[in-house]
């Protein structure tokens, strides 16, 4: 018998049963895009499956709980000292349980890996625009998946109990008893108590295996129903439109290939976790309020929070005889909550700053929608430098630097930086579009030069191939709205700031070179 | 819209170009084998990862650049990665030389219905409100909502014993009129003369049972005893008083966001705290020189008994660690 005969009689005894051969065959045979930025998400989600599967494996011998015990493992240096069960029980699976350090290395390089991961889809989905009308929703999904891994992630490292992530969990209740009028009391109820006490390892132990990987699967299921149902964003290019998808079948190469990916992702992980040690908790010793080891450092993911409450000035206000501690609310609290809500809410404003309600399937080149990069170059570079900052002690130790030097600076460039990668990116864009505009009306340069009769001297230029110039001339350039302060009959409208603002920003969105018209060519042809 | 005329007509799909292994033999059958290979090697790291199972883990291995490594620990990771990523590039490898790789093109349909059908869900949304008839009985309408946010509270009310109220807990530690200072380890009194001028060292409020020091408490109670020649100080009379021959006592616990303050500078007299790098200078009280801390570390006030031991002669004047609400109203 034959595997196509076998496959085929699995085929019929699930149709037999369900009726689903006409939904399986439309499936079977969804066309998904090829590009290597698609892959992004693609590492994320395995990423999501390498978590579970070890973290899975290491809760069979992880004991989450403060529970005092004398250490009595195999690593002599802890001998006989006094540790939580939590600490204990993660030196056991490091030294003891084989295949137990793998594993641990394995989830917590996933951890990163997946962050990672997620930042760089978030930047390829922005950058492209593939956010804009109809897939708004799956954007604000993307961003709660975010904000979720950075605390899943922080709950993770967390767990251990050792000297460094104790230090990590004091910061979060401080910023937690920072919270104006309630903040004492949510501290109290999260902990059980004073800080640390005994309840807050099992709490947050139950939250980061049970809680969020549940949210996590939930959100993701969504996620990727809502990319299957609308189907996958393209690129521009010969043969792609708005209204089709060109790409490969799910059954076979789509499917082979995803696979494919999946084994590899995780075969990286593991290479990486059999060759760069990570989190050597060992090495800190077990967590005590008192003590604590000089160069603490979050995950990268959470650095820049780090380096925005570092270089916090030292503002406390008092207020009826309460404290309000701005140093910790603005950078803890209130710039993360404004950035993580404007990268929300950037589809919905985008589309009232250009007036665009329709539906969008080919993603912009990067350069063709120059505001919009602009703006992203600006908010990674908040990002850079606030990371920087995070990292001030260790760069001052490995640069022989002043840390009053790096923080005053960073201090400075977090509000100088910015700006100037704006107008930098935005120019580069133009001059970007500038060049594609040359290249179609000019033809590419070959570097050879040629002598002509009359002793002048010219480079020989040519002609770019007709797919190439579509690719260059095929993007939108929408003119900027117009709303006059003034209606039809000139009567002033209602909201006339409001409508100031947006008309600015239109202008601004709408700034481009204009791509090669038909009388430009027609002018070529001309001379 | 500004798209209708193109300048540069959309050439289409490009021509399908086939590759060697579709049209020859010989390349389709040398693109088998180097699947077949890859999975071999996949099988080669499986086999890796078992024998390495049993190594026993004192067994190092020196390899070049990361040193000496655990052959256990290494032999099974990489026996790990290599049968799981060679799995994947043979997979891919497959479908990329003998998968067929013409593209194919779907279509896509806006996803706005007709307007016929969008009349009707709307008339169905429409009637369907009307025949509940919310909008006239407002009655029912506010009741409902009042008794949905009422319901919503209840909860809250169940996660009540999540923990204590603070009270007066985070304004108080175990430190009182006359408490000895101890040795942190050890859990011995202190003499001023056990320290040098220019040492530094961790106290805690002796307690009757040091076995059992619960973390709670040490998160409040940690000092930091600093011994400086008395001339080197710049405080007020007031201070100064607080301080003995030379030694002054701080809060270790952070006040900006409850770190342990552990890192003196001995040349500059300067306290630094590792988390976010508030800097503290110990000959005027702990002030705040740098970083985002906004207070000093509070101050203690010591003394030595009549054995030249020193004793706490006051509990802390304020709350220690980070600020919270009503940290300085009663």
């Amino acid at each position: 018998m034959t595997t196509e005969h076998r496959l085929g009689q699995v085929a019929n005894y699930v149709d037999e049963r369900t009726g689903a051969a006409a939904w399986m065959k439309k499936n079977l045979q969804k066309v998904f895009p090829d590009h290597w930025s698609f892959l992004l998400g693609e590492v994320a989600l395995y990423s999501f499956i390498i978590l579970l599967l070890s973290g899975t494996y290491l809760t069979f011998w992880f004991d989450p709980s403060a529970r005092e015990v004398i250490y009595e493992g195999s690593y002599e240096p802890l001998e006989g000292v006094q540790m939580s069960a939590a600490y204990a029980s993660t030196l056991h699976i490091s030294f003891e349980v084989r295949g137990g350090l793998l594993m641990r290395q394995i989830h917590h390089w996933a951890a990163l890996i997946f962050m990672a991961a997620i930042v760089a889809h978030l930047m390829r989905v922005f950058f492209t625009g593939a956010f804009r009308k109809p897939r708004e929703a799956n954007w604000i999904i993307g961003i709660g998946l975010l904000t979720l891994g950075i605390v899943e992630g922080f709950l993770g490292y967390s767990l251990p109990d050792d000297l460094l992530s104790g230090t990590g969990i004091r910061i979060a209740e401080a910023i937690i008893q920072a919270i104006p009028v309630v903040g004492s009391y949510l501290s109290y109820f999260a902990f059980g108590g004073a800080f640390p006490g005994e309840a807050f390892i099992p709490r947050i132990y139950i939250v980061h295996v049970l809680l969020l990987p549940g949210a996590f699967l939930a959100l993701i299921t969504v996620h990727l129903m809502m990319v299957w149902y609308q189907k996958h964003t393209q690129y521009p290019g010969p043969g792609r439109t708005e209204k089709n998808v060109v790409g490969y079948p799910l059954m076979p190469v789509y499917m082979a290939k995803a696979g494919g990916f999946f084994f590899i992702v995780f075969g990286v992980t593991a290479f990486i976790a059999a060759v760069a040690s990570i989190n050597p908790i060992w090495l800190y010793g077990p967590y005590t309020p008192g003590q604590i080891s000089a160069g603490s450092q979050p995950d990268w993911y959470m650095g820049w929070l780090d380096g925005l409450v570092r270089m916090a000035p030292p503002i406390e206000t008092y207020f009826f005889g309460y404290t309000v501690s701005w140093n910790i609310l603005i950078p803890g609290l209130i710039v993360p909550g404004i950035l993580f809500t404007g990268m929300a809410l950037y589809p919905f404003i985008e589309s009232w700053i250009t007036g665009d309600k329709r539906e969008h399937h080919l993603l912009d080149r990067p350069r063709n929608a120059p505001n919009r990069t602009a703006l992203g170059a600006m908010s990674i570079t908040f990002m850079i430098v606030a990371l920087i900052n995070g990292g001030n002690d260790l760069i001052a130790t490995h640069f022989d630097l002043s840390i009053n030097q790096i923080m005053w600076g960073t201090r400075f460039g977090i509000f100088i930086l910015p700006p100037l990668a704006f107008i930098i990116t935005k120019r580069l864009c133009l001059s970007l579009q500038r060049a594609d505009r040359e290249l179609v009306l000019h033809g590419r340069e070959t570097g050879r030069l040629l002598r002509l009769p009359s002793g002048e001297f010219v480079e020989v230029h040519e002609p770019i191939s007709p797919e190439k110039a579509y690719l260059l001339t095929s993007h939108e350039q929408a003119p900027a709205l117009e709303l006059s302060p003034e209606d039809s009959r000139g009567v002033r409208r209602a909201g006339a700031i409001r409508n100031k603002i947006r008309s600015r920003m239109s202008v601004a969105h709408a700034e481009a070179v204009p791509k090669v018209s038909t009388e430009d060519l027609k002018e070529i042809e001309n001379h | 819209m500004s798209n209708e005329i193109e300048a540069i007509k959309d050439p289409g799909l490009p021509a399908h170009v086939h590759r060697k292994a579709d049209h020859d033999p010989v390349a389709a059958r040398r693109a088998e084998r180097q699947v077949a290979a890859m999975f071999m090697i996949s099988a080669l790291g499986t086999v890796l990862m078992i024998a390495s199972f049993f190594i026993p883990d004192d067994v190092f291995v020196f390899i070049p650049v990361m040193g000496n490594q655990n052959a256990h620990q290494l032999g099974l990771g990489l026996g790990m990665g290599i049968s799981l990523f060679f799995i994947g590039m043979g997979a891919i490898h497959w479908a990329k030389t003998l998968m067929p790789d013409q593209e194919v093109i779907a279509h896509r349909h806006e996803f706005r219905s007709p307007d016929s059908d969008r009349k009707e869900f709307v008339d169905t949304i429409k009637e369907g409100a009307a025949a509940t008839g919310l909008g006239r009985r407002s009655l029912i309408k506010r009741t409902l909502g009042a008794a949905i946010g009422l319901s919503a509270v209840s909860p809250l009310l169940l996660f009540r014993d999540l923990g204590p109220l603070p009270g007066n807990d985070l304004k108080e530690t175990s430190w009182k009129s006359g408490t000895y200072l101890v040795t942190d380890p050890g859990d011995r009194r202190i003499r001023a003369s056990d320290l040098e001028v220019g040492a530094v060292a961790q106290v805690l409020p002796e307690t009757a049972d040091p076995e059992h020091r619960k973390l709670n408490d040490i998160a409040k109670d940690a000092v930091l005893l600093i011994r400086l020649r008395p001339d080197e100080f710049n405080l007020d009379a007031e201070r100064l008083s607080w301080t003995h021959e030379g030694i002054i006592a701080f809060s270790k616990i952070c006040s900006h966001m409850g770190c342990a303050v552990a890192l003196y500078e001995q040349t500059t007299k300067h306290l630094l705290c590792p988390c976010h790098q508030s800097t503290f200078d110990v000959t005027r009280a702990a002030k705040v020189i740098f970083g985002p801390a906004a207070r000093p570390l509070p101050q203690l006030n010591i003394t030595v008994d009549a054995e030249g031991y020193l004793v706490a002669r006051d509990p802390f004047y304020e709350p220690v660690g980070p600020s919270f609400w009503g940290r300085i109203s009663s």
